[in-house]
């Protein structure tokens, strides 16, 4: 006997665009500015070879004679390079839709990573209850006392000493890696709760009756409930993602210096700070502000056009 | 003859919700008095807008909530209009209020002493050892065990029964003329139900104060109240003398109400059950609001919204009312 | 509350387990001990005699143990990158990060908490939007950048501070202390502004977020029922529910303030654990990381534990056992 199966939703777009998400974006003007914002950014980012003017990383176009050329705004500078140029004579622009590349690719890639091993985990650990709830609280409450950046710094570390070699893909695994430990202990919690809230409720039990098999009690039933805080702890999550990478990245230990993030240039940047070349250091800066910016006020919007006490 | 002043006055209340798909009417147009030391009930299904009365007789409407029209007077004084200084002190001191969850009503980080002691000295201008006699003596009223002892515990030391008495302490402390009770007995086991209304009419009869008691609960209606009005859909149904009420009610509704309670000296074998329920607050019918569900509606009823017309001891807001007299 | 006392302790034990076995995996697998201890121009002679004599062909447990006896010495090794004593490098760097630790967090206790409950009380005023909107700028800066700003502002543009390095300071004994001289605290400002944003940012939210939802609840719906004052309702009742759960998290993310230092100091050059602990993971230095990693843990746990006790002290309900007395 197959079981029962709900019809898909019709329309579910048209809901979507009638429903309370959309008109809480439409009326909150901050939404849709940091979105735009978060918009344009990763669209010059994804699109970098084909949007920004120069290719700062072709050797072939790098001339030293454009070296420290300011912003095109002030005297000195030259309407090429809109945002000047570093003291290799790499156009700061593109430097800053390539290095946004790096830092958004890093970041999306440990959250997605986190989101599986958090989401993965506190479904398991809701559902399975007993010991192994416990065990896996205990390891979220060991890791949550601390501090995301020594996570990443010790990950960093330790695979650092123990490739000392590494090649530049395994560099960025272990940097990812690093990362997205430090993410996945939110979702091992909030998924955690809503199962075993949603475990409890008469229709999951009626299912395990019938004989279905947890998991897909688990994925069809529980984990769509879930989505909605999970998705604005992501969203979050992506931000400090971005942030913890450049600040790694900036102290020396993110990614490769083969493929410079927006941390890396503000890091290179900072060296010319006190001769007066702020434009090195502080667009990049901008950059990555911009887009933590948005991305958090975006979470921020969606936290509260989710929470059905606040409409 | 005169009427004397009653206490609390309500008229042609209206209360809506604005919201973005439209502004809905919770209380539409209610109406009714209260005289001093009567116990009035309030009762009707959850949603007919019983909280929302009381909630906006004392002035705390939860805000997109606001008084879209009509009067509360309290003693021939508007009291609706009041800047929020002057409603914060008629709070407590001339009206007080009971909510429904005892557990939640007291702050658990201060002992039930301070939480009284607080309320008496922002109204009474006493001391604080005056304010602290006055307290034992309200818990010893309450009937609150070894008060001397206990008025210096916190409420997570108390079972639900004794938090529902240090709330009603609470609520007399600064010895006002009405109370409104929200549910007072809903959250408590069903043993103690009975003793807390009767330690609240007790009480509210000895310091002089009346009640507005707000309830679904017909049984304590009928042991407690003087008057009763009936709400449906946000809208006063009936409203009279309580044993004319429950004996001999005048609208449908009410009727339906009253036949659907099993009674202990009757035979009957099956509840009478109204069809239907009460619609919603977006889709409320034009005329009677009750007329879909009606056994006697006719067609005035389905166009024409009746006021309230009398029925001998009572009055109901039903056109086939005048028709039986 | 003694059986609370002594299952937190036995936690924190537990954790400090599990922290001293991760930091001896690190120094087994991951290092050389034998080059750690020994400094990288030990002859095979040396290094086969200390390997006896460390008893690295002893069975696991027993290295374990030896492992953390020696910890809990302070006794670490030496350093890869410098042949110093790990303990003696992080000695002289532990008053640095502390001090600075410190002012930061109480800038961010006195800014944040008061910055929080006035943008919780001033919902949906201008004032109020202002506060959240600069907050979650908090929050997206990323310290090192908010360093490089103030450094840009108030070192290059204005020279009015100092960008590097801690000042004159006075020994005090074993410490080192930059309080005590005018130099010193202008070399602290900055630093400690730096690393103070995101924990008033973060303290900020916090509050606001767990006021608004205290004001709520029912007690204070029954509080101005009872025609209580608004200071009394907001001051009084609101806001020590509020702290209550907010001294926990605020607890946790101080105690992190020393390992957020990391990245402030190496901004500044400021002479911390940080700055080394830097050094250390550049250099896969692993002794210094081990010793960092341990002694982290063991501030961490102490200052949870002191949080709980915190929390014990304010919260009745903790406190005071439940009684079933009477209807």
């Amino acid at each position: 006997m197959s079981s029962p199966s709900t019809p898909a939703a019709p329309g579910a777009l048209a809901r979507f665009f009638d429903g309370d998400v959309w008109f809480s974006f439409k009326s909150s003007p901050t939404a849709i500015v940091a979105a735009v914002i978060a918009f344009v950014c990763v669209f010059c980012s994804v699109f970098a070879p084909w949007v920004a003017p120069h290719n700062p990383f072709d050797l072939a176009t790098i001339d030293l004679s454009d070296a420290r050329l300011p912003p095109a705004w002030v005297e000195g500078g030259n309407s090429k390079f809109l945002l000047g140029t570093d003291d290799q004579g790499r156009d700061i622009l593109s430097a800053l839709m390539y290095g946004a590349r790096i830092s958004l690719g890093v970041g999306l890639a440990s959250v997605v990573l986190s989101l599986i091993v958090g989401v993965g985990l506190g479904l398991l650990s809701g559902f399975a209850g007993g010991s192994v709830d416990a065990f896996i609280m205990r390891v979220c409450d060991v890791m949550l006392s601390f501090p995301s950046i020594l996570v990443a710094l010790l990950i960093d570390g330790v695979g650092r000493a123990i490739f000392p070699n590494a090649h530049d893909t395994l560099a960025f695994g272990v940097l990812i890696i690093a990362i997205s430990l430090t993410g996945w202990v939110q979702y091992a919690r909030t998924v955690r709760g809503s199962t075993l809230v949603e475990r409890n409720k008469e229709y999951v039990q009626a299912a395990r009756v019938i004989g279905v098999a947890p998991l897909r009690i688990m994925v069809r039933h529980v984990l769509p409930n879930v989505l909605g805080p999970v998705l604005v702890l992501a969203t979050i999550q992506v931000a400090a993602a971005i942030l913890t990478e450049a600040t790694l990245s900036f102290l020396g230990v993110g990614v490769p210096p083969t493929s410079p993030s927006l941390g890396t240039l503000i890091r290179i940047g900072n060296d010319f700070l006190f001769s007066g070349e702020w434009w090195i250091t502080i667009f990049p800066g901008v950059m990555l502000v911009l887009i933590a910016l948005s991305v958090n006020l975006l979470g921020d919007w969606l936290r509260d056009a989710l929470n059905p006490r606040l409409r | 003859m005169t009427m004397p002043v009653p206490l609390l006055e309500v008229r042609h209340l209206r209360v809506e919700f604005p919201t973005r798909r439209g502004t809905l009417l919770a209380l539409d147009d209610i109406s009714f008095t209260i005289a001093p030391g009567e116990v009035l009930g309030v009762v009707g299904e959850s949603g007919a807008g019983k909280s929302l009365t009381g909630a906006a007789i004392i002035g705390l409407l939860e805000p997109p909530g606001r008084i879209a029209g009509g009067e509360i007077l309290l003693e021939g004084r508007r009291i609706d209009n009041l800047p929020y200084e002057q409603l914060r002190a008629i709070r407590g001191r001339q009206i007080g209020a009971i909510f429904q969850d005892p557990l939640t009503s007291l702050n658990p980080l201060y002992t039930i002493g301070r939480q009284l002691i607080e309320t008496i000295r922002t109204h009474l201008p006493v001391s604080e050892d005056e304010a602290r006699a006055r307290a034992i003596r309200l818990l010893q009223e309450t009937g609150i065990p070894a008060a001397e002892a206990r008025i210096d515990q916190y409420p997570h030391q108390f079972s639900g029964g004794m938090r529902q008495r240090v709330v009603i302490a609470l609520a007399l402390a600064a010895e006002p003329k009405l109370i409104v009770a929200d549910e007072p007995t809903t959250a408590l086991d069903v043993s103690i139900q009975a003793q807390i209304i009767a330690l609240l009419k007790r009480l509210c009869k000895d310091h002089g104060a009346a009640v507005m008691l707000v309830t679904h609960d017909m049984g304590v209606i009928a042991e407690t109240c003087d008057r009763v009005a009936v709400l449906y859909a946000g809208r006063v149904a009936e409203i009279g003398p309580v044993h004319d009420v429950i004996h001999r009610p005048s609208h449908p509704y009410t009727q339906g109400l009253m036949g659907s309670i099993p009674a202990m000296d009757e035979e009957r074998e099956r509840l009478l059950q109204i069809d239907g329920s009460m619609p919603r607050l977006n889709a409320i019918p034009d005329g009677c609001a009750f007329h879909p569900r009606c056994s006697v509606a006719v067609a005035r009823c389905r166009s024409e919204r009746p006021d309230l017309m009398d029925a001998g001891t009572t009055r109901a807001a039903c056109w086939r009312v005048p028709e039986r007299k | 509350m003694l059986v609370f006392v002594l299952r937190r302790l036995a936690q924190a034990v537990i954790v400090m387990m599990a922290v001293a076995f991760i930091a001896f995996m690190l120094f087994q697998y991951v290092g050389d001990p034998v080059t750690s201890l020994l400094g990288q121009d030990a002859t095979q002679e040396q290094r086969t005699q200390l390997r006896k004599d460390l008893g690295l062909d002893d069975p696991f447990p027993v290295q374990f143990a030896t492992f953390i006896g020696n910890a809990a010495r302070g006794e670490f090794g030496l350093s890869l990158r410098q042949g110093r004593k790990v303990s003696t490098l992080i000695a002289e760097r532990f008053p640095a990060t502390l001090e600075l630790s410190l002012m930061a967090a109480t800038i961010a206790l006195m800014v944040g908490i008061p910055a929080g409950v006035y943008a919780a009380l001033r919902r949906g005023r201008f004032g109020a939007q202002l506060m959240m909107t600069l907050s979650l700028l908090g929050v997206s800066l990323p310290t090192f950048l908010i360093g490089i700003l103030l450094i840009l502002v108030f070192a290059v543009s204005f020279k009015m501070l100092p960008s590097f390095g801690r000042g004159d300071t006075v020994a005090l004994g074993a410490w080192t202390t930059g309080f005590l001289t005018a130099d010193g605290w202008k070399h602290l400002v900055l630093p400690a502004i730096t690393l103070s944003v995101f924990q008033l940012a973060l303290i900020m939210r916090l509050v606001r977020s767990e006021m608004l939802e205290v004001l709520r609840a029912d007690y204070i719906k029954f509080a101005r029922a009872r025609g209580l004052q608004n200071r009394a309702v907001y001051f009084g009742h609101a806001l020590k529910n509020t702290l209550v759960p907010v001294i926990t998290i605020t607890g946790l993310q101080l105690g992190s303030l020393i390992a957020f230092a990391i990245i402030t100091e190496t901004v500044f050059q400021w002479p911390g654990m940080g700055f080394l602990f830097i050094q250390a993971v550049q250099f896969a230095d692993i002794p210094v990381m081990a010793a960092y990693l341990c002694l982290i843990a063991l501030i961490f746990v102490i200052v949870n534990l002191v949080v709980d006790l915190l929390y014990f002290a304010v919260d009745p309900r903790l406190r005071i056992e439940k009684s079933a007395a009477g209807h």
